[in-house]
């Protein structure tokens, strides 16, 4: 009973969150006004100037995400209300992080073998499937795919030493 | 009716056993092409030019190669809403507004009806189209002529205002989220003056945000992340598989004859224009969502939020083809190839391809009516195979999904940081959607942000600053008017509300 | 003296390399690709550079002149320079060649974005692209002379140029027509040629300075009226495009007094750092390509200039267009600060 309890005692509430976001989108709102400013943000006689809508836009950005921040900050009600609880986020980071080191890999061995990889992780870690099924099933997938891409319709996808060691690159 | 009569010639042409079974192989190629985001129709008809050539230069052979060509675009509109309805992740980007109330049906079960009201639209949306093709097609070509930088901008206004104000939530939240998206629209080199906007010097940055890797983390990401909160399941995995769920839906469809009606008209309008096909779709879904007794209950999964944007997306798609035809401008990158081929077989699209190869044009016609027909009874067979899609277990359609999204944000620039930024997108779509900041909005000034821009400041450029230009013909005029009333219908209605009461 | 010693280099690095070849015992074939080659397009697809590229990977696939796929990529982010990079970063890669227009100078000399030519490997030229001046038929200039002294009359920026882009060869000639001839237009930058071309035939703009493939099919159409074209001599092409003319019947704009010359490269590069062998295999290829009817056909319907370079003559042209580029966009102020 007590685990139960801890997965469904808040990670985050939903005031810290909308503040953090508040934040996080005034700053791009104050960069993206920032580098708009560089450019010139005046209206000449050829019609405004490349820098014109994007300060405005950040300045609104900045303006409507202080209002959020503050209404946030005064909402006594919603101040305790969770965000995600901690059995949640357990959950979502299951899929967020093997998902983080997945697009990193793709970068560095290939789509293909990090692909197989992937695929094959999740169905015995989170599927609990056997090797017997997994192996045939999340080769057979990046197979699949690899046929797919690289021999039917000649997209190029990105690949890494085991393909070159094959001589498929 | 010589346009009949030259129909009818078109027909007698494309309708061989040959060319019949060409349109099959073009549909299914052209399903598969649709559902994976990292194909679009130009791949497709970039690997079968070449097989063409061969087929050209047999007599008749032009009409079946464009014939085989052209079922692989229609494939490739069909199955574009697929993906979106049983995981949010539009396959292409004419099917993102068909998530919105596509993807919540499918999460009741229904995604046996969503899809065969998907298909059907479609199918609706790209015959009117073609319609207006057989019989108007020079008059309209004209038509797209009159349309310079203040015409574009007023249609562009119009799209917005036709949207804006139909997510739910607080408004300010709808503001930033627009905001950012057309923020993300200025990244890269601007058109008008040549300078480089919110790069900071990073060289990935040169290329812009591109509007599929922001729907496809935004979207199919962080819907995934959002599924996961509940377990290790999707919702509506008990769907129908029953074949009869077509005849079911067809049942139901005509209710929405009016709705369809002006989803026909709004995408045919943009495709022609040619405002394209995705903008088509998000104006068609704002309209109904204005003007249907059920607006409000848009976005928890109604049918009818389903035939509007593919209608419209549909008609837009087809008619798009016109203005390729006609003045040899292509309206999509498919059709940029699909020109390139015309190019290679010896043929000179422009003002005078009607007049010097009639054959040639009517069996391209002929065939549009014919791979619509094929395209809708293969999509409709595998309905029951679609949906039983959402049966395969958790832990093996998440990986998979994430893998396809993986390749799709790749294809799109070959560039691996944009597998990267992806998932960002997929993290800020699921905080954003817990938040209550509606991400449509989002995407929307993402697509149009860049042109709208652009076309005002051409205008302001060509009138010297002056405004009055958004107002100097009837055309301009009537659009910008017709988006001030759109925008400002909400208030109008209740005003009217209040006079008709008190 | 100079291109003797170039050559005597040259001749032993050659030999060293059939040597090496020799001592590492394997055959003595020339170079070819091991697998699929990546021809990037620094511009939007269905532009006149794309067009050409997909046309000869088609012509490559048609005749099968080589072994390996070929697949064509548009990059055209930030006026190409997003391909640009993306061949300068594949430094030593033989797998990769791009198609290159005008922005090849113009980009790097507009943005500041690090890259030029010298990063590159030059393989060939395909043709040189023309640029002719065109307005609406319907109006009533039928010459040059006619249109300046219109545009004259009208005041400084009461007539408009449309032209693809901003900075770039459009502008440009734009610029140098405006210094030729004391004029003064409002220049309307657009996404892409045809889109300009469209533009003119519905009569939003009053003139532009597009390509011939670009306005060919309205000028058929008799939507648009070509003035004069932008070369020292009149275009080669005599068969009949309307009922009455033909490319060559266009005068050259200094017959019609306006001395304004622009002509923009259609070329094929490599990365750098790569071996004369491959690139030699590429100049092999493009050279089969140029031979075939599909290619003459598609030159004579865009009125193409069909000087065709290779070796150090391409490199030598090519340097001195970036010299003409910066030359043309100082004067203009288009030089990024």
């Amino acid at each position: 009973m007590s685990e139960d309890h801890s997965s469904d005692r808040s990670a985050a509430s939903v005031r810290a969150v909308e503040l953090t976001v508040a934040v996080l989108f005034f700053a791009l709102g104050a960069i993206v006004a920032w580098d708009s400013y560089r450019i010139g943000t005046s209206w000449g006689d050829e019609g405004p100037q490349a820098g014109y809508f994007p300060f405005y836009i950040g300045l609104i950005i900045c303006f409507s995400t202080t209002l959020i921040f503050v209404r946030a900050l005064w909402a006594k009600a919603k101040s305790h209300e969770s965000f995600v609880s901690r059995g949640q986020l357990k959950m979502v980071m299951k899929m967020l992080v093997p998902s983080i080191v997945y697009v990193v890999l793709v970068g560095i061995i290939g789509i293909y073998v990090s692909s197989t990889l992937f695929i094959g992780f999740f169905m015995l870690w989170l599927g609990k499937y056997g090797w017997l099924r997994t192996v045939p099933l999340a080769v057979g997938v990046s197979v699949a795919f690899f046929l797919l891409f690289e021999v039917w319709f000649n997209v190029p996808l990105p690949k890494g030493p085991l393909e070159a060691l094959l001589g498929l690159d | 009716m010589a346009e009949l009569e030259s129909l009818f010639q078109g027909f007698a042409v494309a309708i061989s056993p040959f060319n019949l079974l060409l349109m099959f192989i073009g549909v299914l190629l052209g399903v598969i092409i649709g559902v994976l985001p990292g194909l679009g129709g130009a791949n497709g008809v970039a690997i079968l030019l070449p097989l063409t050539f061969t087929m050209a230069q047999t007599p008749g052979g032009t009409t079946s190669a464009i014939i085989l060509l052209s079922c692989i675009y229609w494939g490739a509109l069909f199955g574009g809403a697929i993906t979106s309805i049983l995981f949010n992740i539009p396959g292409e980007p004419w099917s993102v507004a068909t998530t919105f109330d596509g993807y919540p049906l499918a999460q009741k079960g229904r995604a046996g009806e969503a899809l065969t009201a998907a298909f059907t639209s479609s199918f609706i949306g790209a015959f009117v189209a073609v319609m207006l093709i057989t019989f108007l097609a020079p008059a309209m070509a004209n038509f797209a002529l009159q349309f310079g930088p203040p015409e574009y901008f007023s249609v562009y206004l119009l799209t917005f205002c036709a949207f804006v104000g139909m997510s739910k939530g607080q408004a300010v939240k709808t503001i930033v989220s627009m905001m950012i998206g057309f923020a993300l629209a200025a990244v890269g080199l601007d058109t008008v003056t040549g300078q480089l906007r919110l790069t900071f010097g990073f060289t990935d940055l040169l290329k812009g945000f591109d509007f599929l890797i922001a729907v496809i983390g935004l979207f199919g990401i962080g819907e995934i992340l959002l599924t996961l909160e509940e377990g290790l399941h999707f919702k509506g995995t008990r769907a129908k598989l029953n074949p009869r769920v077509v005849l079911d839906t067809w049942k139901e469809l005509p209710r929405y004859w009016l709705t369809s009606l002006r989803a026909s008209a709004v995408g045919c309008f943009m495709g022609i224009v040619p405002g394209g096909a995705t903008p088509a779709s998000f104006m068609s879904y704002g309209v109904a969502k204005r003007f249907s007794k059920d607006g409000d209950k848009f976005g928890t999964g109604m049918v009818e939020g389903v035939v509007a944007p593919e209608t419209a997306a549909h008609a837009a798609g087809t008619s798009a083809l016109l203005p390729m035809i006609t003045l040899g401008v292509p309206g999509s990158p498919t059709a940029a190839v699909l020109l390139g081929g015309l190019l290679i077989w010896g043929l000179q699209p422009g003002p005078l391809l009607f007049v010097e190869q009639k054959d040639f044009v009517w069996g391209l016609i002929a065939s549009m009516y014919l791979g619509n027909i094929a395209g809708l009874i293969v999509v409709l067979t595998c309905v029951p195979l679609f949906a039983a899609i959402l049966r395969i277990p958790f832990s093996i359609i998440a990986p998979v999904i994430l893998v396809i999204c993986a390749i799709g944000a790749f294809t799109v620039h070959t560039s691996v940081s944009d597998v990267y930024l992806m998932l960002v997108f997929g993290v800020a779509g699921y905080v954003m959607r817990k938040l209550n900041y509606p991400l449509a909005p989002l995407v929307l000034a993402l697509v149009l942000g860049d042109r709208a821009e652009n076309s005002f400041r051409q205008s302001m450029i060509m009138s010297q600053g002056d405004m009055a230009i958004l107002f100097s013909n009837a055309l301009v005029g009537g659009l910008t008017t017709l988006a001030l009333f759109l925008l400002f219908w909400p208030v109008l209605a209740s005003l009217i509300k209040r006079i008709k009461g008190g | 003296m100079s291109t003797t010693v170039g050559n005597l280099a040259r001749a032993s690095a050659l030999s060293i390399g059939a040597l090496a070849l020799a001592v590492m015992g394997g055959p003595a074939l020339a170079w070819q690709p091991t697998k699929t080659v990546e021809f990037i397009v620094p511009a939007g697809s269905g532009g006149g550079a794309d067009q050409m590229a997909r046309l000869v990977d088609g012509i490559v696939k048609k005749y099968k002149l080589m072994d390996q796929p070929m697949v064509v990529i548009n990059k055209s982010g930030g006026a190409g320079a997003e391909g640009f990079l993306y061949v300068k970063d594949a430094k030593g890669d033989p797998h990769k060649i791009i198609i290159t227009l005008s922005n090849l100078f113009t980009t790097p000399l507009a943005t500041g974005v690090p890259f030029n030519w010298k990063d590159l490997t030059p393989v060939s030229m395909l043709a040189l692209d023309q640029f002719i001046l065109w307005v609406n038929a319907d109006t009533p200039y039928k010459t040059a002379q006619e249109y300046i002294a219109a545009v004259k009359k009208a005041g400084p920026n009461k007539m408009k140029m449309g032209g693809t882009g901003s900075k770039q060869e459009d502008q440009i000639i734009t610029v140098a027509l405006q210094k030729q001839t004391g004029t003064k237009f409002t220049y309307v930058p657009f996404k892409g040629g045809g889109a300009v071309n469209t533009q003119l035939a519905g009569k939003h703009i009053d003139s532009s300075v597009n390509n011939p493939i670009e306005g060919v099919a309205n000028w058929r159409g008799g939507k648009v009226r070509p003035l004069c074209v932008f070369d020292e001599q009149r275009l080669i092409y005599k068969d009949k495009i309307t009922e009455t003319m033909s490319w060559s019947d266009i005068p050259t704009c200094k017959e019609a007094g306006v001395d304004v010359e622009y002509l923009m490269l259609r070329g094929i590069f490599m990365p750098g750092g790569v071996t004369d062998e491959q690139r030699d295999f590429y100049v092999q290829l493009l050279k089969k390509v140029r031979d075939t009817p599909e290619w003459k056909a598609f030159m004579e319907k865009g009125a193409f200039n069909q000087t065709a370079l290779t070796g150090d003559e391409y490199k030598n042209w090519v340097a001195k267009a970036e010299q003409v580029h910066k030359d043309l966009m100082k004067e203009a102020g288009f030089l990024a600060k």
